[in-house]
């Protein structure tokens, strides 16, 4: 027992001095209250950590955003997203935009870093699919579109 | 009582083989102050002040340490190729090594010249020179890769080279060995060295925006071996200054034959009137074959293409572009202040160290203050060229480097250390021991009009007893010195790779914040890329199989080919879709006769890979990449020739059993 102690305040020891780039308060993955009761007590888990703070999304479906989007997911995103429900390397798309708000995801998809290390939602998909996401480095428009195009597979007309 | 004695006599005897044995200059113990190790010490995560570009000699390459610490940061593959990263095994970079001779393997980089502007360090390029095969190279220093190499025709040991202008206008290249011009026969007898060889400088041309470099002219010489060489700058921009030695032109044991004249020459080089020359039509249009090899960072491949012309100046015909000046004794270095009034040679068996004036060598061309002439070139009298020596610095100087603070650095060859003297009045001011033979030494911006006088790096020839013992074959070495005070103090030793001849060394501010992070995927214009896995496909042309394969984290795609049949060249054309800092992927395959790929993200490397029988060939990521990275693999059946498996490929699914044994 007491070994077992050792251990893991050896562990907590680690985590806690890793990493000089992220952020000190509630960055411990191994204690997930620190995250939510000792983390930043601002944080929206609806909005995520990143630059947007919302997202204009019209009543129908903006279908040249969505083609742009598409094109972008053919280069950056299928080699582990699927459209459907499947999941590959990381989650199938179908579904995503009613599971997360769209500031949340374009926050995620362009600050995924941060959001891995802080993010509830973000930490526990990451427990499913054991890959960090990559940083894909999209671009602001990049991030929209993918969005409008996330709401066309998701149904929107 | 005896056995004190006993142990007094055997004190005394250690004492004595320790004062035999210790044929070094100094004890190591004593030319290293306790403070050194802190001086050296960049803590861990923390970034080194300077960034070193060290040449590796016969490795052909040129490698890139963190000053003070020593740590090396990267060795970027230049004239040699490289298994590692690839470099010259994928198709990409085959033809960067591809020269007048067909490929070429390796090389030998001796000097590297970090590019200029107004006569400081501008962090754009750094040019390293191929010493056996004649080329320059110029590397990109936002990439840390070499952008652009360029062979040299009527030259023979590219020595005197890479050296620059003060705003980067020429990169110089003088010819070691002097041969018969490359459109004369040169199958003739080697005893006709006097009547049939020459010298030849070539002056390359480096454009100003893109750093695009093109032979601008070549200045035939008398047949001697130049050595090395330095711009004017300042007053002296407009000249060039090379150093030479067997003037005797002996063509056989040069160690005895060209070391019988008292005095070599250092060649100064009016370039600007060359231009002139040029302009005039005075050059002569020479048929020759050369290589000349550009990588693009759009396509991610290299050209290269072969060129037939250059202009050539005769320095005989053509009176004031060439002028001699005497110097004692087979000069090396050939160095200029920062100020650009003193130019130091040094000769490899001389006592001293002759400094020359540049105002001086003026006034005696205006004079005519000359000797007599030297194979049609006039040859400036030594004493009206001459600003004053520095008596007894050393024995065997070789080369200078400045502080700025109007003071010199010369080491010593066969004296094994680094002498400080200040150029105005020739004094010696201190001396330090180096472990052993110093051959090169490096101040930040040492050459430059402006050194930035922090440290000084002596590159050594000999490290014997210095490191733990690595058979017989031992690690390269260099030291690192503190030189902000008025003594220099040692304070680090570090291994280097090859044998490390010139480098520089730049303040990290000015380049790290231009490294290029990765490739923008949507900017690849290379041939084969696959711009997301929708696009992979494999295609067959007669025998030749294109496989269109895209990598990300941690799978390739595709990652199940089957079809291929022995004796078909199979393409791996792989891009990899990361588009984040610091994620490289590896492709190798089983049985290729090359090397293995590494794909920078956003970039298409491609490996040619022969079929050569039927069998079930694995394929994997060698970088290591993420968490499920030993995962990242495939497989490429291979069937008999002439079989009718179908041409398929996948990744994430499993096509029905079409065939189990390959039949015919």
């Amino acid at each position: 027992m007491k070994k077992l102690a050792i251990v893991l305040s050896i562990v907590a020891f680690i985590s806690a001095c890793g990493g000089a780039g992220t952020d000190k308060k509630g960055a411990d993955p191994y204690d997930s209250k620190s995250t939510t009761a000792n983390g930043n007590p601002s944080y929206d888990p609806n909005r995520g950590e990143g630059k947007f703070t919302k997202v204009d999304v019209g009543a129908t479906l903006d279908a040249t955003l969505a083609a742009t989007g598409e094109k972008v997911y053919g280069v950056k995103c299928s080699s582990c997203h699927k459209l459907t429900e499947e999941k590959l390397v990381g989650p199938g798309w179908k579904g995503v935009t009613s599971r997360h708000s769209g500031v949340w995801i374009m926050n995620f998809i362009t600050n995924t870093d941060e959001m891995l290390n802080k993010d509830p939602k973000a930490q526990a998909q990451l427990e499913i699919c054991l890959v960090r996401m990559p940083n894909q480095n999209l671009s602001d428009d990049d991030a929209r579109a993918l969005y409008e195009f996330q709401r066309k597979n998701d149904g929107v007309k | 009582m005896k056995s004190r004695k006993i142990i007094t006599a055997a004190a005394l005897g250690v004492s004595l083989l320790l004062g035999y044995t210790a044929c070094k200059p100094k004890n190591a113990g004593n030319a290293v102050s306790s403070d050194a190790a802190a001086k050296a010490y960049v803590a861990p995560g923390k970034y080194d002040e300077f960034y070193n570009f060290v040449s590796g000699g016969f490795s052909g390459q040129l490698s890139t340490y963190g000053l003070p610490s020593g740590r090396l940061l990267r060795v970027i593959p230049v004239f040699s190729v490289d298994p590692e990263k690839g470099w010259g095994y994928s198709e990409e970079t085959k033809p960067m090594l591809n020269t007048s001779h067909g490929f070429v393997p390796w090389d030998d980089l001796h000097h590297t010249e970090l590019s200029q502007t107004n006569g400081e360090i501008d962090g754009r390029w750094v040019f390293g020179n191929a010493n056996n095969t004649p080329r320059v190279a110029r590397i990109d220093l936002k990439t840390f890769r070499t952008a652009e190499i360029i062979e040299l025709p009527n030259s023979a040991g590219n020595h005197s080279s890479p050296f620059i202008t003060e705003n980067t206008e020429y990169v110089v290249a003088g010819t070691r060995f002097s041969v018969p011009p490359d459109d004369k026969n040169g199958d003739v007898p080697i005893n006709t060295y006097k009547q049939n060889f020459k010298g030849t400088i070539s002056f390359i041309s480096v454009g100003k925006e893109d750093g695009k470099m093109d032979i601008a002219f070549q200045i035939q010489c008398p047949g001697v071996n130049f050595d090395l060489s330095h711009a004017g700058k300042g007053k002296s921009h407009g000249w060039f200054f090379f150093s030479c030695y067997n003037t005797e032109q002996a063509n056989t044991l040069l160690e005895v034959n060209a070391s019988q004249r008292d005095k070599d020459f250092i060649m100064a080089v009016n370039w600007k009137k060359a231009e002139e020359y040029l302009k005039a039509g005075k050059g002569r249009k020479q048929a020759v074959k050369y290589a000349h090899n550009s990588y693009s960072d759009k396509t991610h491949s290299a050209t290269s293409e072969i060129k037939t012309e250059v202009t050539v100046l005769d320095a005989k015909e053509l009176q004031d572009i060439c002028y001699f000046i005497p110097c004692p004794k087979s000069p090396h270095g050939c160095d200029v202040d920062p100020t650009g009034e003193y130019i130091v040679g040094s000769g490899k068996l001389a006592a001293l160290i002759p400094v020359f004036s540049f105002d001086k060598i003026q006034k005696a061309i205006a004079d005519k203050a000359y000797a007599g002439d030297y194979d049609g070139i006039p040859v400036i009298k030594y004493e009206a060229a001459l600003y004053g020596e520095v008596q007894k610095p050393g024995l065997g100087p070789l080369h200078t480097e400045f502080d700025g603070k109007g003071n010199a650095y010369t080491t010593f060859f066969v004296s094994s250390e680094v002498v400080k003297w200040n150029i105005k009045d020739l004094k010696v001011l201190d001396r330090a021991p180096t472990f052993y033979s110093v051959g090169h030494l490096c101040i930040p911006g040492g050459d430059s009009k402006k050194p930035n006088a922090k440290y000084l790096i002596a590159y050594n020839k000999i490290t014997k007893d210095r490191y733990l013992p690595t058979g017989p074959e031992l690690a390269q070495s260099a030291q690192l010195y503190d030189i902000s005070g008025d003594k220099m103090q040692l304070i680090l030793d570090f291994p280097t790779i090859g044998e490390p001849h010139y480098a520089q060394a730049v303040s990290a501010d000015l380049i790290k914040g231009n490294s290029l992070k990765f490739f923008k995927i949507d900017e690849n214009q290379n041939t084969y890329v696959s711009k997301g896995e929708g696009t992979t496909k494999v295609v067959r042309t007669g025998n030749k199989v294109d496989v269109y394969m895209t990598c990300i984290r941690s799978h390739f795609s595709p990652d199940n080919i089957e079809g291929v049949k022995a004796g078909d060249e199979v393409y791996f054309h792989v891009t990899n879709l990361e588009q984040d800092w610091d994620v490289p992927h590896g492709f190798a395959i089983k049985g290729a006769n090359a090397a293995e790929l590494l794909i920078m993200p956003g970039e298409t490397q491609t490996l040619k890979w022969v079929a050569e029988k039927p069998g079930m060939f694995p394929f994997y990521c060698t970088d290591f990449c993420s968490a499920l990275h030993q995962e990242m693999q495939g497989y490429i059946r291979v069937s008999p020739a002439g079989s009718n498996v179908p041409l398929l490929f996948s990744t994430g699914k499993n096509y029905p059993v079409a065939d189990t044994a390959g039949k015919k």
